[in-house]
Formats: structure tokens, sequence, C-alpha cells
């Protein structure tokens, strides 16, 4: 509303005076196109649609209190990470550490503990060590592409999201204790349950119905 | 999958691309997070983002409070003191720091599930407040027979028991572990079967999420990244 009405005074001044040019900005050269606010349209820096960011505050309903401050207990972002790497006492620090600073504090730990699962573990298929190994996973956050398929692994695409399909069993098994070439462990590369029990939907909200 | 196909596609991948496939077993947390009390309502079972029906929209999916017998799933509800979040980091601070750029936040207030975003935090790392004047929506939470959806500002949204989309013969992993197994059974037995969860399940234009980061997989060094992490949160 300031901006309009600013425009307002400009323009009757402007027009006070003839023949003087005026110019059509306000707010130090970063104009506010209030027209944004009333397109029905979520744009400029709205963050809801004709709400929020300059415009006016998307929380027009006030009876309900979502006051409060609410302290961190849990964490996920791949699969698997806590449960299969962390040792007891370390569980609940991991769920309380940011993603950021995981690696610096687990990593150690996490190679430490793969070693404890695998005494022979040397390389896998993905050629890594044990230290290049658990330095990545503890980047514990899930990658999502943004274009193209989206699956944790399909033969083809590797780490681009996670599908409900997504088998990240066999997979994460494979690299733990299959050795170099896949051919160490037979009995542990692979838990022999290739598919979930219910059929997923192909439409919103995707997962099956309760049992 | 079977073991062959995996290796031939294998081989003509990079290094690094594959190295972070993990054992699915976050249903069994950590002790703050299932051990009774108050804490199993936090616990965060599995994260799942994958493209949409609609290929311009992207599925986000949280579960938590995992194995619940078909029985039990009648009395189990999301708590209103826990706050569900899902950060993304994406390519808008110019960095891929794993610190949140956006966030969805998710609880429970009456009979619904409300949901604020995606916006930016009011703040990042362990503490958290709910964002109030960014977008808000809502759906009525479901039951096993009430299914309720609610569409809003180009998003989807769902909260309530599902059918666990997990699946894995965890009893003989732990038997395993435990040296009273020398490896799988086969065929396995999905410990998880005919298990339900509380799910958080919400579709997104990715136009709302921004971009991603270029690079952040190494196998797609064109492919834009974005990453995601979800935290549960206890209102203190």
């Amino acid at each position: 509303m300031k901006t309009y009405k600013l425009r307002i005074l400009f323009i009757a001044l402007c027009a006070s005076v003839l023949f003087v040019q005026c110019k059509d900005d306000d707010d130090n050269g970063n104009v506010i196109n209030i027209a944004t606010c009333t397109d029905g349209v979520m744009n400029g820096d709205e963050t809801g649609v004709d709400c929020g960011g300059s415009c006016n505050s998307c929380n027009t309903n006030t009876d309900i209190d979502f006051t409060g401050t609410y302290a961190q207990e849990d964490q996920m972002g791949r699969p698997g990470i806590n449960t299969v790497f962390g040792s007891s006492g370390m569980k609940d620090a991991f769920n309380t550490t940011i993603p950021s600073e995981i690696g610096a504090i687990f990593q150690q730990p996490f190679e430490d503990k793969l070693l404890a699962l695998n005494a022979g573990y040397t390389t896998n298929l993905a050629g890594l060590d044990a230290t290049t190994f658990t330095t990545v996973l503890s980047n514990d956050v899930l990658w999502v592409a943004q274009t193209g398929v989206t699956t944790y692994f399909n033969g083809t695409e590797v780490l681009t999201g996670r599908t409900l399909q997504d088998d990240v069993i066999d997979v994460s098994l494979i690299l733990i204790f299959g050795g170099p070439n896949n051919t160490e462990n037979p009995g542990l590369t692979s838990d022999n349950v290739d598919s979930n029990d219910a059929t997923f939907s192909t439409t919103f909200p995707y997962l099956a119905n309760a049992f | 999958m079977k073991k062959t196909k995996f290796i031939a596609a294998i081989g003509g991948l990079s290094l690094l691309a594959i190295s972070v496939f993990l054992i699915s077993a976050d249903h069994i947390d950590a002790p703050a997070v299932t051990g009774g009390g108050s804490g199993t309502t936090s616990d965060i079972t599995d994260v799942y983002a994958f493209r949409a029906e609609n290929p311009n929209n992207l599925v986000l999916v949280a579960n938590v409070q995992g194995l619940l017998a078909p029985g039990t799933t009648d009395v189990s509800q999301f708590d209103e003191n826990v706050l569900v979040e899902f950060n993304i980091d994406n390519a808008g601070d110019n960095n891929n720091d794993l610190v949140e750029d956006l966030v969805i936040q998710v609880i429970k207030r009456g009979d619904s599930m409300y949901f604020f975003g995606p916006t930016a935090p009011t703040q990042t790392g362990l503490s958290s407040t709910i964002n109030v004047d960014a977008a808000r929506s809502s759906v009525k939470i479901s039951t096993r027979t009430d299914i309720q959806t609610s569409e809003n500002n180009g998003m989807k949204f769902f909260a309530g028991p599902r059918e666990d989309p997990f699946y894995f013969d965890f009893t003989q992993y732990n038997a395993i572990l435990g040296g009273t197994e020398p490896g799988f059974r086969d065929p396995g037995v999905d410990t998880f079967a005919g298990t339900n969860v509380l799910s958080i399940v919400i579709e997104v234009p990715k136009a709302m999420l921004g971009d991603g980061v270029v690079g952040a997989n190494p196998l797609l060094p064109t492919t834009p990244i974005y990453s995601v992490w979800v935290t549960s949160n206890r209102k203190q």
C-alpha cells in the first residue's frame, strides 16, 4: 500500500508542476510490484498464493496455537545409516547431529563398525575402501534428482531418489559384504525378499491402504 | 533384484556413485526414540522421495511409528507435540552445504494435519519454530477405512495409517548378527509384512523447491540434485 500511495503523491506533484519528468520508482529502485499480491498466482517473494513475503501474511487463521520451540529427536536421510553403523550409546547422538556436522563426528565410528560387521572388508563392488565408503555414508542425506528418473538404484540410475519399490537392502548388503567382485559372503549379500507384500498405487497417495 | 543384473550395470558406473546404500532398518532405532513412553511417537521409520505421477511434481514421504499391527493401528495417533520437518538443501545458497534452505513443517492439531511451506526456515539446526507466516494447508487425518486427501496451492496432502512399504528379513539379519544363523534364508521372510505405519505423504511441484545443486551426485554431474532429510522435533 505504501508504494501505491507514494506513486499517487508523485503523480500529483508532477501534475502540479507542468512539464516536469517524474521518475516512477521508489524504495531506492527496489520497486515492489503489488500487482502480484492479487493475481491469484504464487510469485514474486510470496510464500503462498498472494500472501507472505511482500504481501499480507498467509496466516489469517489465528485460532490455532502453533507457538513453541521444538527440539530434534530423530533424523533420517538415506535408509539404515544409524541402525547398521551406529553403536549402542552413539545412536541417540547421531539422531541429534545435523547433517553438515555428522561426518566429522561419526565417520571413524562408522568405519570401525563396518570392520566389526565384516572383518575381512577390503573394498567393495564400487571399489571403495573402508574410509572412503564410510565418509560418504556419514553424509546422511537423500539425493533427489530435480529432472529425470528418481530411484535408489534400478540398474542404470543411481542415487537419484528413493521409490517405494527400490530394494535398498540388497544393494546395501552387496556393498558391505560382497567384497570387490561380489563373490564374498554369498549368504549375506541378499535377504531374498525382493518386493513389498502389498502393491503400491500409481496415484496419490501411492502407499497402499492399511491392513 | 537379481544379482547378475546388478553386476552388469555396475560395470560402467563411477566409483563414488554406489557408495551410500545402507541397510534400511531405521525402523528399529535408537533408545531415545524407541525406549517407550513418549519416545516412540517421534521415531521416523523411512523417508522416500520420488517423481510423482505428474513428472513436474515430487512426492515426499515420511513414515513414523512402525511395526503397527492392524489392531494397534486404530489406536495409534500422530503426536501433537511432535513437529515433523522435511528439510531441503538446494542451490539457493550457491553451496551444497547440507544446511536446509527450505522446510515443509508438519504437525497435528485436533483431527487434522497442518502443513507449512515450502518456506525458508526461521532458524536452522536442532531447534525449530513453526513458520506461521508461510503458506498453510491442512488435511483431515485418515483412519484405516476413512481415506482423506486434500489439495492446495498445487500440492497434495495425506496423513494417516498406510501399509508399511518397507520390506526386509530383519529377523534373520539380527540372528546373523547375534551369531545364531550363518546367513540369510531363501526364500526370505519379510519382517514387516502385514504391518502398518503412520504416513505423511506430500506431493509438491518441483517449481516450489528451487533448483537442485548440479554435481552433488558425482555419477550424474549435470543433474541438479536436492538433498533431502526428515527430522522429528518435540515441543519443549
